[in-house]
C-alpha cells in the first residue's frame, strides 16, 4: 500500500487532489390524502396518534391495501425521471425492530423495484454547475416510519412516540454516485425539487419532512504515477440529518475535507472497515459518527405475503406518459426557442416554479413580445416581489395587465420613460392599467402633433439647428426638455428621434 | 442442516430476544428440525423454474385514496404498556 502523504490539505480554493464521488437518496412524501398501505390522512400537524389504526399501528390480522393514487403518483414521477418501469413489482418487508416502527419491519420494494435506470439533467445556464447527466438507479415506494421525541428534561428518561406519520407513502429516488462536488448535489436538489413541484406529486416541505436527503460520499484519490493511475478510494461514509439543501451542501464540504485528513492521518481505504453512518450537526458545522446499527443491519428482507404484486401494460404507461405535465427542462426550451428568452432568463423563470412561468407565459402571450415580457418580469416583477415580500399568487399586478402595459409602450400609447412610473402606481395603489394612465393624465401623443410641436422647436432655436447641423448632436437634448415642459406626454426619445429626422430632412 | 447455538444467538439479537443458554439449545435444536424438513424441498431440480413472489394469482389490488375513520387515540394507546395519554412511552433511545 502506497503510504500517505503527510503534506496538509491544500487551502481552500486550490485545486484538490482528488475526485468527490457523491449519490443520493432522497425519500420524498407522495401528495396522497391517505396512506400507502392504510386510509387514514396524513395531515402534516395532527395531535399525535389520532391517525392510525390497526394497519399502520401492525395489530394482529390488519390488512395492508395499496393506495391507488400513491402508486400512479410513483409512476408519474419515475416516468419523468426517464426510468423504465418493469411489468412486474411486489412488495417486501424489510425487518427491524425499532420503537417507532410497530410491525417490526417496513413493507418496501427490495429486488423488484416499481422503476429503475433513469436520469436526470442538470443544465444551469446560471453557470452554478456544468451542464451533466445525473443517473438515476432506481425508484421505489415505501412506506414512513412513526416520529420518536427525546426528551431532553431532566428527570423524564422516556422517549415518547407518535405513529401519525407511520404508513405515510414516500418515494425514495436513488442516484448513481454521478455527483463530483457538493454545488453539484445542491443543483441536483434543487433540479429534482423543480420537478416533483412541477409535476405536483409532492408539495417537497423540508421543514414538514417532505423531502428528506440521505448522502453517500468518498474520495478517489490518485496516487503513484503509473499509468492508468493507480487510484485509491476512501471508505463511503452516510451522511444523514440534513435539513436543508443548504445543509446537505456544508456537511459534504466538512465531509470531503475530513476523509481526505483521515486518510492522511491513518491510510485507510474502502474495505477496510464497515461502512460508517455519520449524522449532520447543524449547529456546530460537523459531521459525527452515528451509533453503529450493524449487529442490527442484517435487514432479512422477503417478499411481503399480505400484499400482492402489481403489473403495469405498456398500454397503461403510455396513457400516464401522456398525461405528464411539462417538466422544467422542456419549459426553458421553449422559452428560449418560442420566446425568444435567453438561457440565463430561461433558467430564472422556470427555477422560481410553475406559477411565475405561467405568469410570464400569460404577461409575453398577452403583449406579443416574449423578449419585454422577459425583462419586465425578470426585473421589475421579481424586484417588486422580493421588495414587498410577496409570492406571485398574491402579485398585484395580473398578467394581463402587465401585458397590456407592455403594449401600450409598444404602440406609443405609454411613453417608455414613464413605464415604470405607471407599473409602480399599479403596484402600490392596485390599479388596472386604463385607470391609472387616466389618473396620472397620461395620453397618448399622435406622432403628428410630436412632429407639430418639433417644427415649432426648431423653428424658435435656429442655433440648435445649426450645432447639429455642424455634429453637436447633443445640443438637441435642450429641445426636447423643452418638448417635455410643453406636454409630459412627451416620450423624449422618440421627440429625439423626430427633431433629428426634421433637422436632417431640412439639410437635404 | 444443522443450526448451531451461535446462528440462534445471531437470530435472537435480530428479534430482540434475550434467550438463557438452555433456550439456546433448545431453539437449535427446534430449528435445525424445522430447516432440516424444508430442505427436503432441495432434492427437487428448479432449474428454469421463475422464482414466485406470491402464492396466490391475485395482481394489482387497490384502494381509493379517501380517508377512512382512524382509531381513537385512546383506543389506540389502549394495548401500550406505558403512555402518557398522548404519546407511548419507551425506554429512553439515546445515541441518534
Amino acid at each position: 500500500m502506497t503510504p500517505p502523504p503527510t503534506s496538509t490539505p491544500p487551502p481552500v480554493g486550490a485545486v484538490r487532489p482528488y475526485t468527490v464521488i457523491v449519490g443520493l437518496e432522497v425519500h420524498v412524501q407522495l401528495a396522497t390524502h391517505t396512506k400507502l398501505f392504510c386510509r387514514c390522512p396524513v395531515k402534516f400537524g395532527a395531535p399525535p396518534n389520532t391517525q392510525t389504526c390497526p394497519v399502520c399501528i401492525g395489530l394482529p390480522g390488519a390488512l395492508p391495501v395499496l393506495n391507488e393514487t400513491a402508486y400512479y403518483l410513483s409512476v408519474v414521477t419515475a416516468l419523468a425521471l426517464n426510468c423504465e418501469i418493469p411489468a412486474y413489482t411486489k412488495w417486501d418487508r424489510k425487518n427491524y425492530y425499532y420503537p417507532d416502527l410497530p410491525k417490526g419491519y417496513q413493507i418496501s420494494q427490495f429486488d423488484l423495484p416499481m422503476s429503475c435506470n433513469g436520469w436526470l439533467d442538470l443544465s444551469d445556464a446560471q453557470g452554478r454547475c456544468s451542464n451533466r447527466r445525473i443517473r438515476i438507479i432506481r425508484a421505489h415506494l415505501e412506506e414512513d416510519a412513526g416520529k420518536s421525541m427525546h426528551d431532553e428534561i431532566a428527570g423524564r428518561a422516556d422517549t415518547r412516540i407518535d405513529l401519525n406519520r407511520t404508513g405515510t407513502p414516500l418515494l425514495e429516488i436513488v442516484s448513481q454516485p454521478d455527483l463530483r462536488s457538493s454545488a453539484e448535489a445542491k443543483a441536483y436538489l434543487t433540479e429534482l425539487k423543480l420537478l416533483l413541484t412541477y409535476l405536483g406529486v409532492s408539495d417537497c416541505n423540508m421543514q414538514e419532512g417532505s423531502l428528506r436527503v440521505d448522502a453517500n460520499v468518498n474520495l478517489h484519490i490518485p496516487v503513484g504515477s503509473g499509468t492508468p493511475e493507480e487510484i485509491i478510494e476512501t471508505p463511503i461514509v452516510e451522511i444523514k440529518n440534513m435539513n436543508s439543501f443548504r445543509a446537505v451542501e456544508r456537511a459534504l464540504d466538512f465531509e470531503v475535507d475530513r476523509q481526505y485528513r483521515e486518510w492522511q492521518a491513518t491510510g485507510k481505504q474502502k474495505g477496510e472497515m464497515p461502512k460508517q453512518t455519520r449524522g449532520w450537526d447543524d449547529i456546530h458545522e460537523v459531521t459525527k459518527p452515528q451509533r453503529s446499527k450493524e449487529e442490527s443491519s442484517d435487514y432479512r428482507y422477503f417478499p411481503d405475503p399480505d400484499l400482492v404484486p402489481v403489473t403495469t401494460t405498456t398500454d397503461q404507461l403510455e396513457a400516464i406518459r401522456s398525461t405528464l405535465k411539462e417538466l422544467p427542462a422542456a419549459l426553458r426550451l421553449r422559452l428560449i426557442t418560442d420566446y425568444g428568452v435567453t438561457p440565463y432568463d430561461a433558467d430564472v423563470i422556470v427555477n422560481q416554479g410553475r406559477t411565475l412561468a405561467d405568469y410570464f407565459l400569460a404577461v409575453a402571450d398577452q403583449c406579443g413580445d416574449g423578449k419585454q415580457a422577459c425583462n419586465w418580469v425578470t426585473q421589475e416583477v421579481l424586484r417588486s416581489m422580493k421588495e414587498g415580500n410577496l409570492t406571485i399568487e398574491s402579485f398585484p399586478i395580473p398578467s394581463l395587465e402587465l401585458g397590456r402595459l407592455i403594449q401600450s409602450v409598444q404602440a406609443g400609447k405609454l411613453p417608455r420613460s414613464r413605464a415604470k412610473e405607471v407599473f409602480g402606481v399599479m403596484l402600490e395603489q392596485i390599479l388596472d392599467l386604463d385607470t391609472t394612465l387616466s389618473r396620472l393624465g397620461i395620453q397618448a401623443v399622435d406622432s403628428g402633433a410630436l412632429t407639430d410641436l418639433g417644427r415649432e422647436l426648431l423653428a424658435a432655436n435656429p442655433k440648435v439647428v445649426a450645432d447639429v447641423q455642424a455634429g453637436k448632436e447633443q445640443a438637441i437634448g435642450a429641445l426636447v426638455g423643452q418638448a417635455k415642459k410643453s406636454n409630459p406626454n412627451v416620450d423624449p426619445g422618440v421627440m429625439r428621434q423626430i427633431l433629428l429626422d426634421l433637422i436632417r430632412q431640412s439639410a437635404g | 442442516m444443522k443450526i448451531e447455538p451461535a446462528d440462534v444467538s445471531k437470530v435472537a439479537l435480530l428479534a430482540r430476544l434475550d434467550l438463557s443458554a438452555e433456550e439456546m439449545q433448545a431453539m437449535a435444536a427446534h430449528l435445525s428440525g424445522i430447516v432440516g424438513y424444508v430442505q427436503q424441498l432441495q432434492e427437487i431440480d428448479t432449474s428454469g423454474v421463475e422464482p414466485m413472489a406470491h402464492a396466490i394469482e391475485l395482481r394489482n389490488v387497490m384502494a381509493k385514496d379517501v380517508v377512512a375513520a382512524s382509531l381513537s387515540r385512546d383506543a389506540a394507546l389502549s394495548n401500550a404498556p406505558r403512555h402518557d395519554g398522548e404519546y407511548y412511552l419507551v425506554p429512553a433511545v439515546l445515541g441518534e
